[in-house]
């Protein structure tokens, strides 16, 4: 029905071109590290329960996810109320409370020169693939306030906490035989983790904090599942309504 | 949508005493015989014109979606930030609205736009709808006014600088400039006051100028009549009944076809709201998920992309008060369409070449100025093709008196015509 | 369409679409509806408090507040619970049948453990707050008063477990909310799972 009636053909197709030609924005990447794909998965439960334990045990010391309630967690989660006050809620007396930390943002930012972030959002804000990248890409430099760098984000002010996990990485720089520098981190001692298992603790982190950005992200994608469905049934009958009714009409 | 006739003739006895009752107090019957079961338009509309009945819907969205946020928004800057978080994940199926809402911004500006080309293909504009056409672009200045003013209670980041940016355009103003944006924000600096009474505008001055706007554009295009892609007057071929031979009624026939339009929009909208809410960044920006921060300015400030054309004519100019007067007249020369357009032809059906290349230059360079308005400011390539389109923006409309007198135009036919 | 079946089909497409479009609009409903509801936040607030009455001595009466509402953790003294027992007052509903209370707080001390009497002090006439008056028969309020709670709105009285004396414009006795003891000295007010039912 529809292509009869788009008249100016011409002009739809070329608005259509340039719409084209519109790139998706990206999130911005600082210090020109490229981002590695986190490839989270939000239905994984086990890896959201594995990243909510990271987060409680090496981010909330300073960071909090001040949106969040313990509640909603659990029941997201699958994680029972004596599951979570015997193992994520240190900070909390009742589930009901949301994931604050106890140190005052003044003090926070007198230690760290800037109190550290809520991460409620942050994966929204900077996206997954860039919280997965900072995480893994902290080397050793000598004489930086913290003892070590980043190469998502240069000189900052978060000390490297999950350093006995990974081990110690170097930034290593190379000139390659047309003269282009590269760098790239190399391990130089082993943590307790290897690299794999420390990508995927790392990644569970990342899942918990996608997750934890928009909590009602899969049921948001399955209600849209059922709306569409609906939709298209009622334009089915709306659109055979209007043929009828329009066979009134000589053209 | 039930069929006015058949309804009628059967519960004709009991219903006519109350519908009696009501017209001999308030002109019912009256006035949807006017509006809906006795008013023609052209037959042969084409898709380009469900955008008009689209609009409405998106506004009813808004205006519904709009008063339930405002049950759990608190206007302040201390509490407008995480009152969103609160409405996206407190609030029984707050997210939900939340987005509606948001979608709805974006939406109601991809139908508007839609709306106005279509408005400039077929030649709504010219006499005797020049009124229509005035109203139209009334509203999507009030439309402007009001999604701006609405993207700083969030109170993120891009709310914030956003704000900041167009705020201090007002400083372009000669003389009384800096008065006028200290008097605009109501403070130093965009600060829990200014935000206080965008909120007040947002969700009471300037929906109820919408509103009212809208009936007006609504009874205006009624007293002029719906012209169709052929740019022809139905009402100059009347059967001897009196009806346009070449109309149909807007009840049952334009409201069926509305319907199935309003149903396809719904899917795609629903897409994005369910399964795209942030629309790559370009609906809900990434960086409006960090709090407002006076002291730091976000590494790349982009406006929401319907604002990006105007935006990159601004930036265009390597002069403050230079950039907003032609951001401002990029605005205006729209209201003036109907005079600068000399061609008696309306539809582009009829029109020659030279008009048709001219409004195909002109959409392309609106929509390369949006891409542009996107794009850091830092590329000279970016800067140097944001001058063209401008130029070739301001081209279309200042030398419109003189290309159109100069088209060829093909005879207008009696009656409308399908196009295959 | 003016033949028969035309007119049917037409009719029947008709129903159909208003049927699936009023439906539709019923479903679009439900999360505007429903967003009115208490809110996690709300319901975090207003979820159990705990209360701690190792300090609250003998006779003496504990405000506290529960989901907006004052709520009272008095400790009786002996006496008082014997005065309740030895000289009833004219009750208009002694053994709380028409009142509201939890199953386990429906006894003579309309309590769990009897010097402890946990009550919202909101009149059930029309909502002011009644004032304690653990005096026994005072001048104004005449000497059968064995104690208790008077609101001075409209001279409703109630005994000290709350009960509502006959002849006042109250229709029942004040309200028990849900409550549980962790320990002795330890109370929930607002939760009672796992309490005796």
């Amino acid at each position: 029905m529809f292509n009869k009636m788009i008249s100016p053909r011409s002009s739809l197709l070329a608005m259509a071109a340039v719409v084209m030609l519109l790139p998706v924005t990206g999130f911005a990447a600082g210090a020109g590290a490229v981002l590695q794909p986190a490839n989270n998965d939000l239905s994984n439960l086990p890896s959201l329960q594995r990243g909510a334990r990271n987060f409680v045990n090496y981010c909330m010391g300073c960071h909090s996810a001040k949106y969040v309630r313990y509640n909603r967690l659990g029941a997201d989660l699958s994680i029972s109320d004596d599951q979570m006050i015997n193992n994520l809620m240190f900070a909390a007396e009742k589930t009901t409370e949301t994931m604050t930390v106890a140190m005052p943002a003044d003090d926070a930012a007198r230690w760290f020169g800037q109190a550290p972030p809520d991460l409620s959002l942050v994966a929204r804000s900077l996206g997954t693939d860039h919280i997965y990248t900072f995480l893994r890409t902290f080397y050793v430099e000598e004489g930086s306030p913290t003892g070590a760098n980043n190469l998502v984000l240069a000189n900052a002010s978060m000390p490297n906490v999950l350093w006995s996990l990974q081990g110690e990485q170097r930034l290593v720089v190379e000139t390659d035989a047309e003269g282009h520098k590269n760098s790239r981190l190399e391990l130089v001692s082993p943590g307790s983790l290897s690299p794999e298992e420390f990508d995927q603790f790392v990644r569970d982190i990342v899942n918990f904090l996608d997750y934890v950005g928009e909590p009602m992200q899969l049921e948001r994608q399955r209600l849209g599942g059922w709306v569409i469905a609906f939709l298209l049934v009622f334009g089915v009958f709306a659109y055979l309504l209007k043929e009828e009714i329009w066979t009134d009409i000589e053209k | 949508m039930s069929s006015a006739r058949s309804e009628a003739a059967s519960g004709a006895s009991r219903s006519s005493g109350l519908l009696d009752w009501i017209d001999a107090r308030f002109p019912l019957s009256k006035m949807l015989k006017e509006h809906a079961t006795e008013y023609y338009a052209a037959k042969n509309f084409n898709v380009w014109y469900v955008f008009g009945v689209l609009a409405m819907v998106v506004l009813i969205i808004q205006l519904l979606t709009g008063i339930f946020l405002t049950m759990s928004y608190k206007p302040s800057a201390e509490d407008a930030f995480a009152s969103v978080e609160y409405i996206m994940r407190d609030v029984e199926w707050g997210w939900l609205i939340r987005y509606i809402h948001s979608t709805g911004a974006s939406a109601f500006f991809i139908v508007v736009y839609l709306h106005m080309f279509r408005g400039m293909m077929y030649g709504s504009y010219k006499a005797p709808r020049e009124l229509l056409w005035i109203i139209g672009m009334l509203i999507y200045l009030a439309l402007m006014a009001e999604a701006f003013m609405g993207y700083l209670l969030p109170w993120g980041q891009m709310s914030y600088w956003g704000a900041q940016v167009i705020v201090s355009l007002f400083g372009a103003v000669p003389a009384v400039g800096d008065a006028l944006v200290e008097w605009i924000r109501g403070d130093y600096f965009i600060s829990d006051i200014t935000l206080n009474r965008f909120f007040a505008l947002h969700v009471i001055a300037v929906p109820l100028a919408l509103v009212m706007l809208v009936v007006m554009h609504i009874l205006a295009l009624h007293e002029t009549g719906s012209l169709g892609p052929d740019g022809i007057e139905i009402k100059q071929n009347k059967g001897p009944d009196g009806i346009p031979l070449d109309g149909v009624a807007f009840h049952p026939y334009l409201t069926s076809k509305d319907l199935v339009a309003i149903v396809v929009f719904l899917i795609l909208f629903s897409a994005v709201v369910f399964f795209a809410p942030e629309m790559g960044g370009y609906f809900l920006e990434h960086a409006n998920f960090e709090p407002a921060n006076r002291l730091k300015t976000p590494e790349h400030i982009a406006p929401v992309w319907y604002f990006t054309p105007f935006y990159a004519i601004l930036r265009a100019v390597p002069s403050k008060g230079l950039g907003a007067l032609l951001m401002g007249l990029a605005i205006v020369a729209l209201f003036l369409l109907p005079w600068l357009d000399r061609c008696k032809v309306k539809s582009i059906r009829y029109r020659g070449w030279i008009f048709k290349v001219a409004l195909m230059l002109f959409a392309i360079s609106f929509l390369a100025l949006g891409y542009l308005g996107l794009q850091p400011a830092t590329e000279p390539v970016f800067v140097y093709a944001a001058r063209i389109f401008t130029a070739l923006y301001f081209a279309f409309f200042l030398f419109m008196p003189v290309y159109t007198r100069l088209e060829k135009t093909k005879p207008v036919p009696e009656r409308v015509v399908y196009h295959g | 369409m003016s033949d028969e079946s035309g007119l049917s089909r037409r009719r029947f497409l008709t129903a159909a679409t208003t049927v699936v479009g009023v439906t539709g609009a019923a479903f679009t409903a439900v999360p505007f509806v429903a967003s009115w509801k208490p809110s996690a936040r709300a319901k975090a607030l207003g979820a159990s408090i705990q209360v701690d009455i190792s300090k609250l001595e003998t006779g003496a009466m504990l405000r506290v507040e529960w989901r907006g509402r004052p709520v009272w953790v008095l400790r009786r003294s002996p006496e008082m619970l014997a005065r309740m027992e030895s000289s009833p007052a004219d009750l208009s509903d002694p053994d709380s049948v028409e009142s509201e209370q939890p199953s386990y707080a429906q006894n003579q001390t309309r309590s769990v453990q009897p010097e402890v009497l946990v009550v919202v002090g909101t009149c059930t006439h029309l909502g002011c707050a009644p004032i304690e008056r653990f005096d026994v028969a005072p001048e104004d309020l005449g000497p059968d008063w064995a104690g208790g709670f008077y609101c001075p709105c409209h001279g409703s009285k109630f005994d000290l477990a709350g009960r509502v004396y006959a002849g006042v414009p109250a229709p029942t006795n004040l309200p028990i909310p849900p409550y549980r003891y962790i320990d002795d000295n330890l109370l929930i007010i607002g939760d009672d799972t796992g309490a005796a039912a």
